[in-house]
């Protein structure tokens, strides 16, 4: 049986695409309809679906963020879904689609359009199923895709580099200079800054800090963490394709997701 | 440029303040000439022809030399303001430049070119006439070049103007019929015409209405503030189907108000940040407020939402808040062109649990449009009348 995730944050278009889907590929189960990325990232681990249609625009995390989040998190073994992304109107996005063979969609979803989507992703599937092996040639593929999808996303225009952190406790200002700090890690609505001293949290988000940071002296290496190249003293890389860290000046392990494990390689 | 017309094929490259330059020096030359002539007569022809011509051209180009440059270096003494004006210091100031500037050239003219070809003339004192009437030629040609000057700046400033609004409504057309919202919408038409047709209908009345309103806005100058949250709400039913239940509205426009004219989707671009940058990011969703109320003779439009707030630090220029800076930025513009510092824009965080963010407009209430003269003492509320609008 194939299953499908359907992740649209407007209802119509979700509720739309289910019947579209329903028509034209009556074999196909529908696992589950949400409405926002992070739930897209649950459901779908939980379900473990076949395909999975995002929306590119969506509440809290976008389809492209929620795609990189499934790609780090998803277990050993299952096959990776496959991934069809649907957006109203991105210029950008449908070229770095185009560009990575990516499956899409632009809303309104023309039936035809769909119908030819739904083609491919049978022959995919098709293809995949005699394999059955512990290695997985779709994950594979869709982290080279994801890859590039997320080193050509619109890098903000070049953004005054930041000096110093200010991180207040309390009524107390810490002023960390950028130098200092081993790594960040962003934890809810919060970052963590971490030097070897001490940590602190400042309201950002690391999306947002990404481009005042030069991306020659820190790494991103997980959707939630940025890390100094320099403060790594050894990576090794587990049979799940993670990589673990170790760094100076720090006790703690920090893990690499599978989608940034190339950065880890002998010279 | 037609005063300039003979030489424009010459002088188009050259740049603007020499060209300028250029004409004043070529029309000196010419009033000389011209101004030799009366002289000549008043001399009862008693030299030739070329003496006074080279009399004339000497203290031409002195009087210009001293007036022209007593402008330039008064105006530049007198800082950026005189500038801004196309260096031009002052009527007073620049009298008293003439009258210098036209006795001492005359004369500094008289006294070289007697050295130089051995005459003598009389002095300024002796006779009056030609001091005169070289006082009135500098006044008269120094006026006709101010008056071009001016001309000249306010033409450009009349075209940059222009040049500005042309620009402002095709920003304003580009941040309404966003594609982004456009294809959303008609992808949300096209599943409800198969699920709901006359649900579908009401839709499309709605799209309509925003497209005609926002296609119209850049070419009416103001409508009634009811219109105006008529087509908001056009905006949000259109918005509220895409959403679902994560978008409330409701909006509180006072029956005294409704008449009140405002520039034609003044607000649109508030209401679509508070959707885009507070309601749409938030998983939850949320509810938008806009009112309209009358503080200390003034009209307070407000736009509040229960979305995600604002960016706590000071936005990094990465940051996805373009679209956000691009909306206030209109709408500041717009303010400062229509009603200069009668208005003031202001975008903070919303106070009360709810979080979010509150978007003010004040602006300076009008005299209701077409209200009866007679009848109307200022205590008592406008009658409210028909809708000015055409209605479909």
């Amino acid at each position: 049986m194939t299953t499908a995730l359907i992740a649209e944050d407007e209802p119509l278009l979700a509720a739309g695409l289910q019947a579209d889907l329903a028509r034209l590929w009556p074999e196909l189960t529908i696992a589950a309809v949400v409405g926002d990325g992070a739930s897209a990232v649950t459901q779908a681990l939980q379900h473990r679906p076949a395909v999975c249609f995002f929306d590119i625009r969506m509440p809290g995390m976008t389809g492209l963020e929620a795609a990189q989040a499934l790609a780090e998190d998803w277990p050993e073994g299952p096959a990776f879904p496959l991934l069809v992304f649907v957006t109203a109107y991105d210029q950008y996005a449908l070229q770095a689609f185009e560009a990575q063979a990516v499956d899409y969609l632009v809303k309104p979803v023309d039936s035809a359009r769909l119908a030819a989507c739904i083609d491919r992703l049978k022959k995919r599937l098709a293809d995949r199923a005699p394999t059955g092996k512990a290695l997985d040639p779709t994950l594979d593929q869709t982290l080279v895709q994801l890859r590039a999808l997320l080193g050509a996303a619109p890098a903000g225009a070049a953004a005054p580099r930041l000096e110093v952190i200010q991180a207040s406790v309390g009524n107390i200002v810490h002023m960390v200079p950028v130098d200092e700090v081993l790594y960040f890690e962003a934890a809810d609505k919060y970052l963590r800054v971490v030097t070897a001293e001490r940590e602190l949290l400042i309201r950002l988000s690391l999306r947002e800090l990404m481009p005042q940071l030069d991306g020659q002296k820190f790494w991103q290496v997980h959707r939630s963490l940025v890390v100094r190249a320099s403060a790594i003293t050894t990576a090794l890389r587990d049979e799940s394709g993670k990589v673990i860290l170790t760094l100076r000046g720090r006790p703690e392990r920090l893990t690499a997701s599978r989608l940034y494990a190339h950065l880890f390689k002998g010279m | 440029m037609s005063a300039l017309a003979p030489h424009a094929a010459v002088t188009s490259t050259v740049p603007a303040k020499r060209r300028s330059f250029l004409f004043r020096g070529l029309t000196n030359q010419i009033v000389c000439l011209v101004v030799s002539l009366p002289f000549w007569i008043l001399s009862y022809r008693r030299s030739p022809y070329w003496v006074v011509l080279v009399y004339s051209f000497a203290i031409g180009n002195l009087i210009w030399l001293f007036i022209d440059g007593g402008r330039q270096l008064s105006s530049r003494l007198l800082g950026p303001k005189a500038v801004d004006k196309g260096h031009w210091p002052g009527w007073a100031l620049m009298s008293v430049t003439i009258l210098v500037g036209a006795l001492a050239g005359y004369s500094l003219g008289t006294t070289l070119v007697d050295a130089l070809l051995g005459f003598s003339s009389p002095s300024l004192l002796s006779n009056l006439s030609p001091g005169v009437i070289t006082l009135l030629v500098a006044g008269a040609a120094t006026y006709f070049f101010y008056s071009r000057e001016r001309l000249h700046t306010e033409m450009a400033a009349a075209e940059a103007a222009r040049r500005l609004a042309v620009e402002n409504q095709l920003k304003l057309l580009e941040s309404q019929l966003e594609p982004h919202m456009l294809f959303n919408t008609l992808a949300n038409l096209r599943v409800l015409i198969g699920l709901d047709p006359p649900r579908a209908q009401a839709m499309l009345d709605r799209l309509i209405g925003f497209l005609r309103a926002t296609l119209n806005a850049s070419r009416s100058g103001s409508h009634p503030l009811s219109a105006e949250f008529e087509r908001l709400a056009d905006y949000l039913a259109l918005m509220a189907i895409r959403m679902g239940p994560r978008l409330a509205v409701d909006f509180d426009l006072p029956a005294e108000l409704r008449d009140t004219a405002v520039p034609p989707l003044l607000l649109q671009p508030l209401v679509e940040n508070a959707i885009k940058h507070g309601l749409e990011p938030k998983v939850e969703g949320g509810r938008i407020h806009v009112q309209a109320r009358q503080e200390a003779g003034q009209l307070v439009l407000t736009v509040r939402d229960t979305g995600v707030g604002l960016p706590a630090n000071p936005a990094p220029a990465a940051a996805p808040t373009n679209g956000s800076s691009y909306g206030t930025a209109h709408v500041r513009e717009r303010l400062a062109a229509l009603y200069g510092e009668r208005a003031r824009f202001t975008l903070a965080a919303a106070s009360g649990p709810d979080g979010g963010t509150l978007a003010t407009l004040t602006l300076p209430l009008p005299a209701p449009a077409n209200q009866g003269t007679k009848d109307s003492p200022a205590a008592s509320p406008p009658r409210s009348r028909p809708p000015t609008e055409p209605c479909p």
